[in-house]
């Protein structure tokens, strides 16, 4: 018995960025944009979601609700009528805290591709894992709420800095808080200079329309170009 | 948090390429940025050998710094916190030229001597 060196040079994450890959060409075949919508808990993903789903003028969206127990999140996006499909990461011990692209693969069956243009998988509440395990989106979103401090950028620069739009969540209550708003938008600059963000608040309405037409330019990719 | 995750893909890389080879040693670069604690990504590492092939090997982590490169000026410098715009022409066009990387550099395996190679 000897032991030999073996020289592997591999990304050790290449399993998923595969299959990833495997889900987003069945999207594209389908016609399906994805939207990889991420966040701390509570910072208000299915309020958001919520407040535009029923209403997305000329596009079809359908939900992957990613959640380590339980249904409430699914049920509250049902009632709008919009197609919700369940992916509970509890198998496991506790629970997986972010979706890969294996466990979307997993519910693909259960997608009504032909019947929606676009598809919001709102991942498990979570800053640092969910950034590293692609899924097969198309736009990476996250809501970053002003409740959390100003200086979550610098703390979680591969979620904020892979994201495509940032939604700057629960301006009604900066009134009520020490949270400076340009500091966390200076911080935000430096990790992803230039990156998209719009100022919004799930409970007055405010900025909902610009996060409306976010979505469905999302949805339609060549108009966002023209 | 996320290094239970990180060991997983980990153990599933090294499981791939020695097949049914005793794992002594696992070599790793890991770059600053993915923000690995070495230690939490250890413990967790020896948890999720267990009962592969990998059980008992020892983790080497190279740690790599993180470098940006600017687009514009070709500037290129190392930085401490993460900041995205260079500091030569102010632009924020800037790539990381380093301290991405999570890569299984190389494995040490048990072979039997009598496959060894010559």
């Amino acid at each position: 018995m000897h032991r030999t060196k073996v020289k592997i040079v591999e990304e050790a994450l290449d399993a998923n960025n595969t299959i990833a890959r495997a889900n987003r060409e069945d999207f594209d075949r389908h016609g399906v944009r994805v939207v990889n919508f991420m966040s701390a808990p509570g910072a208000g993903k299915t309020t958001l979601l919520e407040r535009v789903a029923g209403d997305l003028p000329g596009v079809r969206v359908g939900v992957l609700e990613g959640d380590v127990q339980g249904s409430m999140d699914a049920d509250r996006l049902a009632s709008l009528h919009v197609p919700v499909t369940q992916l509970n990461t509890d198998p496991g011990f506790g629970g997986e805290c972010h979706l890969d692209a294996n466990m979307v693969r997993s519910a693909m069956h259960e997608l009504p591709l032909d019947e929606i243009d676009l598809l919001v998988i709102e991942n498990v509440g979570n800053l640092v894992c969910p950034a590293e395990f692609r899924v097969g989106e198309d736009v990476r979103v996250m809501v970053a709420s002003v409740t959390e401090g100003e200086d979550k950028p610098l703390k979680y620069p591969l979620m904020f800095r892979t994201c495509d739009l940032v939604l700057v969540n629960k301006i009604d209550l900066l009134p009520h808080l020490d949270y400076d708003l340009d500091t966390f938008l200076y911080h935000l600059d430096h990790v992803h200079p230039k990156v998209q963000r719009l100022l919004v608040s799930a409970r007055t309405g405010e900025g909902i329309d610009a996060w409306r037409e976010w979505l469905v330019a999302a949805a339609r990719p060549e108009r966002a170009l023209a | 948090m996320h290094e239970l995750s990180l060991s997983g893909a980990i153990v599933n890389t090294v499981v791939k390429h020695a097949g049914d080879r005793r794992v002594t040693v696992v070599s790793l670069r890991v770059g600053r940025l993915r923000q690995v604690v070495p230690d939490t990504l250890e413990f967790y590492f020896g948890f999720v050998a267990q009962g592969t092939v990998c059980e008992g090997a020892r983790l080497e982590q190279e740690l790599i710094d993180a470098r940006l490169r600017c687009d514009r000026c070709a500037h290129e410098w190392a930085i401490e916190i993460p900041a995205f715009w260079c500091p030569a022409c102010g632009t924020s066009d800037v790539s990381v030229a380093g301290g991405d990387e999570f890569e299984v550099e190389s494995i040490e395996v048990e072979e039997a001597a009598c496959t060894a190679p010559r």
